[in-house]
């Protein structure tokens, strides 16, 4: 029981280091990246909750915010930079395009980034205010606290840890989990 | 207000190269015979009368059916390859159109005569499926190449997607 607790206990605070110390990737591809340079900028200020450095590598950064229309044809470079990031990773949808494709249905528009990167936070919006992005930030910043982020998720299944949400929620494939968390109300 | 190069042009081409001329919103326009395609438009660029020397826009239009500009007769071809060019010298524009029947999308290429044309070109054959013959390296340049088939053509279906990679087998689309 004593060493249950202890686990943890250290857990939550592994975690909570974590959610404040996010080195975010941003994958910008359209006009949300304007909102974004706004977010990043004094104004709105993104370093006021601890991630305010855009590492130009996916290989330091463990936040991946994709910002704009993801077609088709960048899916695997999408997937790609995914895979090369460092576990935990959590991944952010910036607008409604990367979350669902936006207003573009047709042959060359993804319908939404989590096609090929399972997504932890959608933020909607066309483009999202800056106050809206913080509020999914500080959003997924308790996900991450509480253990939710998929690849968290999935790092504890294949651990063999007891996690309160793995055990209710089936898992897919390893290191993929389901794609759409309990706060998104997103449909499959 | 370029009604002095369609006089040029129908002086110069009286064998029937030119199908039709017309004027729509100040801006004149031509058709031609897809053997005359590429001799139209060098002559365009090099008369002192005309000297087009700069290439504006190539594109194509899927008519499906309807008759574009100029055209005449119950079976007209179905796409039509769409020119612009502009002459800074003399500061007129024109609009040269030619039909490219479904059956044989073929046309010449104009990249000898404005290097310009080439990869709009290339965007008319990746999103039309025309063909440019004499084009230095036609390949699809907007759509990847695993892509099967011509999405802008009428036919393609709207929403039809062709994933290069997915989470899950038989996602959503």
């Amino acid at each position: 029981m004593g060493f249950e607790f202890h686990t943890s206990s250290l857990k939550a605070a592994v975690n909570w280091a974590r959610k404040f110390s996010l080195f975010q990737y941003p994958f910008v591809t359209a006009c949300c990246g304007m909102e974004f340079m706004s977010v990043a900028a004094p104004k709105y200020d993104i370093a006021r909750f601890g991630a305010e450095f855009p590492r130009f590598s996916p290989r330091q950064a463990d936040l991946l915010i994709i910002v704009g229309t993801i077609t088709e044809r960048q899916g695997p470079a999408l997937r790609r930079i995914y895979d090369q990031m460092c576990e935990p990773k959590w991944v952010v949808a910036f607008g409604v395009c990367a979350s669902t494709g936006g207003f573009y249905q047709n042959y060359s528009t993804m319908p939404g980034a989590d096609q090929v990167v399972p997504v932890d936070v959608y933020i909607p919006g066309c483009p999202p205010r800056p106050e809206q992005v913080l509020d999914g930030l500080i959003l997924l910043q308790e996900r991450i606290q509480r253990g939710e982020g998929h690849s968290q998720i999935a790092i504890e299944a294949e651990r063999g840890y007891d996690v309160p949400l793995a055990s209710i929620r089936p898992i897919g494939e390893r290191q993929l989990g389901t794609g759409h968390g309990p706060e998104t109300g997103k449909k499959s | 207000m370029s009604q002095a190069v369609l006089d040029r042009l129908a002086a110069r081409f009286t064998g029937g190269e030119l199908v039709a001329t017309g004027s729509q919103h100040g801006d004149e326009w031509a058709r031609t015979r897809r053997d005359t395609w590429l001799s139209v438009a060098t002559f365009l660029r090099d008369d002192p009368t005309t000297k087009m020397e700069m290439f504006i826009d190539l594109t194509a239009v899927d008519r499906f059916g309807r008759l574009g500009p100029g055209m005449v007769g119950t079976d007209p071809p179905r796409f039509d390859v769409v020119l612009h060019v502009y002459s800074v010298s003399l500061k007129h524009r024109l609009r040269l159109y030619v039909g490219v029947p479904e059956e044989d999308p073929s046309v010449d290429s104009l990249v000898p005569v404005w290097a310009g044309a080439d990869w709009f070109e290339r965007e008319a054959y990746d999103l039309y499926g025309v063909r440019f013959k004499g084009h230095p390296d036609l390949r699809r340049i907007l759509m990847y190449p695993e892509f099967v088939g011509h999405p802008l053509r009428k036919d393609y279906p709207k929403e039809k997607r062709q994933p290069l990679v997915r989470r899950h087998v038989g996602g959503n689309d």
